[in-house]
């Protein structure tokens, strides 16, 4: 590995000869405490080359060492350091001293930014696989108890993810006090350390015997999942689903689905969102049996919750929920159970939970067939068409796609326009800008004919919306249109009514003639572009505002390439090397730059 | 209960132990404490001035074990916590003060709190230092650069002792969250979040998260015409964390709870005394406004203080508090006055003992006054530069209400307006306390025989 690089060949190597490769590694060692952190970042970056330099000897005794104390630097050069540890094995000598990278980790592992405490613990797990089994027993074991016994909470934190990867490879009686120290930390002090513990329950529990998952990892369970704090309980949600998949159907019968029963009416709402947040994770672990005596109740009170959080997150599992269950029973448990609640939230008092609910509804339609779609779904679909909230309209409208292949969207089409054209035309520009995002999928779906009759009109309406970003969606909405319905479509109906904007007063449209232009020219190929676009495009060259002048410019170079030689070199270039000579600076700029762009010089 | 400390009894002494700041008369503006907060173990001491400084100081650690020098503190770190900026788009200046500072739980060797001004909270870490690296390849010892040519072996640096060197770092700021002046900052007991509130809204943020906060609390009318009240101060319980209170203009209190709902515009339980018909007047909603809340350590009570008084309330009574002190009802006929020199206004702050036994808070003329829970019995004491003599006990002070003013008592007319103790903080565990009197602060701990 040493000679790799040619730099050295064992411990020592490095010196002795003036060696001029040992400059650069001089440089890199001296920028490990530049002031300036992006060199600092950059010598950490290329640590191995540092190591493989000094050998492994020297690594060992001098680099490590030095590491170990560099806590003080910026996060994201801690963070880099803890990154490159996980790797660094080999260049300490391989596992036989694989132990000698547990000091600076350690030290890493107690910051107190986040993300450089689980990168150190990524990069501790990693290491701790390349470990023998003495070895692990003698450094990395003691190392995970000195974590867990710490003073400060972020080292207990950080242990509560380490234990899961000794306790496999550990001799039982290690196992014992592993287990008494995870113990320990489930009822640690500070909710901190508590809510580590809880989070990492679930991986704990799968590396454990099955007995002692019962007879210690459920009592844990059931004390975390009952702790004073909610932000404690609300894990223990998370922790359900790992424990569950160990569990036979009899045991989660009796050891789970108490603690579960009481989630789901947890006094704090937070805790009732994780349920509903992890339900289809729930549902798949616990099985159909469960799901169908539990989970489905559970998941109707739910869908009422006072919170509308949770009803929100509720929603959003609807289709999920339906996918999740045995095919034969699918459609009976959803009609009965759960279509009633949905009802109701279509006309929930919170716009949150029915823009969720909107999200989701209309892929139950493939799950409920085509006549339980059209008797019962499709009034809700009209309902929530007709919402007071865009939100809920443009959600509804996104989805389309999913009734189209069940029941087809000309049952929707006569609510649907209305609810276009309202959107469309909606005071909030963000709204619009999303409902012009969903054109050419509307198109594809509605057809040729529909579009001229009922939405042609807006489209071209948006190319003269006061709001810029409006303007360039509706450009690249009709590019993607003539992709869509081809380029004798374009001819007859856009292009002509883009082209009568270039004689508009106002500059910014006549600009938008140009945007269009640039959008539709190569889409359109090179006959409309030469013989209908190109004309207009000179003509415009001669326009009083230079803003219009230049985009000519820059019209001329994004469609040079589109046109033949005798177009470009009889027409394109005269106009061009005038405008090259034109008074504005920007006008002269561009012009020039098509010039040589297009090789007209 | 915790040793060393007692109830106030008559043989409770307080003397003097220390004084920070400047002695000269004219003090500059910038140098006027705007918030004083002792740490969790009371070995730090923070306070925050109006020209955005942070001071914190260190419990002296020779003379801690010896009972008649327990309180002494030295300055520990300095650093410029805010700085005064200018909002364009509404043409305002954001003042640098510093109102208020909050310490959070200890998670490792450094210490970190949050700061805040009228708009932004900031997140610092106080750390030392006390090794160096030494030892370059490409310069010398007196950082002259060598030769490359002379490079044959590669040194790595060493670490090497360095006299302590303590820096504090801005590890997060959380901007652009609130409309209005932040009045509070609290620490949740979960230790992943904190709220800060402003004259309107309560916003909930995460220690992690800078670019996005919840709103808990919004009680701006649609109509700004229609507005009623403000909220002044908030707290949380320092062991639910789902739990908190906030206080209005209007002298009431809201508690609310975090597991009901996420958006607490409905409280739990409302804390308000009826009023007394006879003693209203025209002043009666200013002096009734609450300038501070306060949980206490166990939990159990909120303080509350107003203009005249400061109230204990028990959580499970909402219809009028358990206790009520006079701070100062002398000036009950001086409201006019001081309606028009606008210290009506001033908000005063209040403090309670580690015990919850005693409570403190401050007066004018540089008085602040202790009441003792259990016997009743309160003092008025006096933060001066006359007897800062060290150990020198403080003599009780008296305000002369009639016309007879007796030997040491000071008449309610000679009192000094000017000099106002707002802020004042009680060491966690023991009689140590700190009480800001303009641009000093003033250490004073319990004699002990």
């Amino acid at each position: 590995m040493a000679g790799a690089s040619g730099l050295g060949t064992g411990p020592g190597a490095a010196g002795g000869d003036g060696d001029d490769s040992l400059y650069p590694i001089a440089v890199l060692i001296d920028e490990l405490r530049n002031e300036d952190v992006q060199l600092r970042l950059n010598s950490i970056k290329k640590l191995s080359t540092i190591a493989l330099a000094l050998g492994v000897e020297r690594t060992r005794s001098e680099l490590l060492p030095f590491l170990t104390d560099t806590i003080y630097d910026e996060d994201e050069v801690l963070l880099a350091l803890a990154e490159q540890l996980g790797n660094f094995t080999g260049l300490v000598g391989g596992p036989d001293f694989a132990h000698c990278l547990l000091p600076p980790l350690e030290n890493l592992a107690t910051v107190e930014e986040t993300v450089v405490r689980d990168k150190a613990v990524e990069s501790l797990r990693q290491i701790s696989q390349e470990h023998t089994p003495v070895a692990l027993e003698a450094y990395f074991v003691p190392l995970v108890k000195r974590l867990a016994s710490g003073d400060w909470f972020t080292s207990r934190t950080s242990a509560c993810s380490l234990f899961s990867v000794c306790y496999p490879r550990a001799s039982n009686a290690v196992k014992a006090e592993i287990r008494q120290q995870f113990r320990s930390l489930c009822s640690d002090d500070t909710p901190m350390v508590r809510r580590a513990a809880a989070s990492k329950l679930g991986e704990f529990a799968k590396v454990l015997e099955l007995d002692s998952v019962k007879s210690e990892i459920v009592p844990l369970f059931t004390n975390l999942a009952s702790d004073e704090q909610d932000s404690v309980r609300l894990l223990a949600v998370e922790a359900c689903v790992s424990i569950a998949q160990l569990l036979s159907q009899d045991d989660l019968e009796t050891l789970v689905m108490p603690t579960l029963r009481q989630a789901v009416e947890d006094k704090s709402w937070r805790v009732r969102y994780m349920v509903a947040d992890k339900f289809s994770e729930l549902q798949k672990a616990m099985g159909p049996k469960i799901t169908l005596n539990d989970l489905i109740p559970a998941f109707q009170n739910l869908l009422k919750d006072c919170e509308a959080e949770v009803r929100a997150a509720a929603a959003h599992k609807v289709k999920e929920l339906g996918e999740n269950l045995p095919i034969e029973d699918r459609e009976t448990i959803i009609m009965n159970q759960i279509l009633p609640y949905i009802k109701e939230l279509v006309s929930d008092t919170n716009p949150h939970v029915k823009s969720a609910l909107a999200s989701v509804i209309m892929g139950l339609s493939t799950i409920l067939g085509k006549e339980n779609t059209i008797e019962h779904l499709l009034p809700l679909f009209l309902a929530q068409l007709k919402d007071e909230c865009p939100e809920v309209r443009l959600n509804i409208i996104s989805n389309l796609d999913c009734v189209n292949e069940v029941i087809g969207i000309r049952q929707l089409s006569q609510s649907l326009l209305p609810a276009i054209v309202e959107l469309a035309e909606d005071a909030k520009w963000r709204v619009r800008l999303a409902i012009i995002e969903y054109m050419p999928l509307l198109a594809g779906q509605l057809g040729v004919e529909f579009f001229d009759e009922k939405l042609n009109s807006l489209c071209m309406a948006w190319l003269v919306d006061h709001v810029y970003a409006i303007r360039e969606a509706a450009t690249n909405n009709l590019m993607k249109l003539v992709q869509k319905f081809g380029t004798e479509w374009a001819q007859n109906t856009i292009v002509p009514k883009v082209l009568v904007m270039a004689n508009d007063p106002n500059y910014l449209h006549r600009m938008t003639t140009l945007f269009c232009i640039n959008a539709l020219s190569e889409a359109c190929g090179q006959e409309i572009t030469t013989k209908q676009m190109l004309p207009i495009v000179l003509k415009m060259a001669g326009d009083q505002v230079a803003n219009v002048r230049f985009n000519v410019a820059k019209s001329l170079q994004k469609i040079g390439p589109i046109l033949d030689t005798n177009a470009l070199q009889g027409e394109v270039k005269p106009v061009l090397q005038k405008l090259g000579q034109d008074e504005d600076m920007d006008v002269k700029y561009f012009a020039q730059e098509a010039i040589s762009v297009l090789a007209l010089a | 209960m915790i040793p060393g400390i007692g109830t106030l009894t008559q043989d409770t002494l307080w003397c003097f132990s220390q004084v920070k700041g400047t002695i000269e008369i004219g003090t500059t503006e910038a140098d006027i404490i705007s918030t004083v907060e002792f740490n969790h173990t009371g070995e730090l001491l923070a306070t925050g001035d109006k020209g955005g400084r942070v001071v914190i100081f260190q419990r002296e650690q020779e003379s801690k074990n010896q009972v008649h020098r327990r309180g002494e503190y030295n300055v520990y770190s300095t650093f410029q916590s805010h700085e005064p900026e200018f909002d364009y788009l509404k043409s305002l200046e954001i003042e640098e003060k510093i109102n208020k500072i909050r310490w959070l739980p200890q998670q490792n060797a450094a210490y970190f709190l949050l700061s805040t001004n009228d708009k932004t909270v900031k997140l610092w870490k106080v750390s030392e230092r006390d090794k160096r690296p030494e030892g370059y390849n490409l310069k010398d010892e007196e950082g002259r650069l060598r030769d490359p040519a002379t490079i044959t072996t590669l040194r790595v640096p060493v670490l090497r002792p360095m006299d302590l060197m303590v820096e504090a770092t801005p590890r997060r700021v959380f901007a652009n969250a609130h409309t209005y002046h932040i009045n509070s900052i609290s620490v949740n007991s979960d230790y992943e979040t904190y709220m800060s509130a402003d004259d309107l809204r309560i916003n909930l943020w995460n220690f992690e998260i800078t670019n996005q906060s919840f709103n808990i609390v919004d009680i701006k009318p649609a109509n700004m015409e229609e507005l009623t009240e403000v909220i002044t101060a908030a707290e949380f319980h320092p062991h639910h964390c789902n739990t908190f209170v906030y206080s209005s203009s209007k002298g009431t209190i809201r508690l609310c709870d975090m597991r009901a709902s996420a958006l607490c515009d409905r409280h739990t339980k409302f804390f308000e005394e009826p009023e007394d018909p006879s003693n209203r007047s025209f002043f009666s909603e200013i002096i009734s406004s609450i300038s501070d809340v306060k949980f206490s350590h166990s939990g159990r009570y909120i303080m509350t203080r107003d203009y005249l008084t400061v109230k204990v309330w028990d959580l499970n009574m909402e219809n009028r508090p358990i206790e009520t002190y006079q701070v100062h009802d002398y000036l009950r006929s001086k409201l006019c006055s001081l309606y028009e020199n606008d210290c009506i206004f001033d908000k005063f702050e209040c403090v309670w003992n580690g015990s919850d036994s005693v409570i403190m808070t401050g007066s004018y003329n540089n008085f602040f006054r202790m009441f003792d829970r259990n016997t009743k019995r309160d003092v008025t004491l006096e933060a001066s530069r006359e007897n800062s003599k060290p150990r020198a006990i403080l003599k009780p002070r008296k305000v002369c209400v009639g016309g007879k003013r007796r030997k040491d008592e000071i008449s309610v007319d000679s009192l000094d307006f000017s000099k106002k103790i707002l802020h004042t903080a009680w060491h966690p565990s023991e009689n140590i306390i700190a009480v800001a009197a303009t641009n000093n602060l003033y250490i004073f701990q319990d004699k002990v025989n």
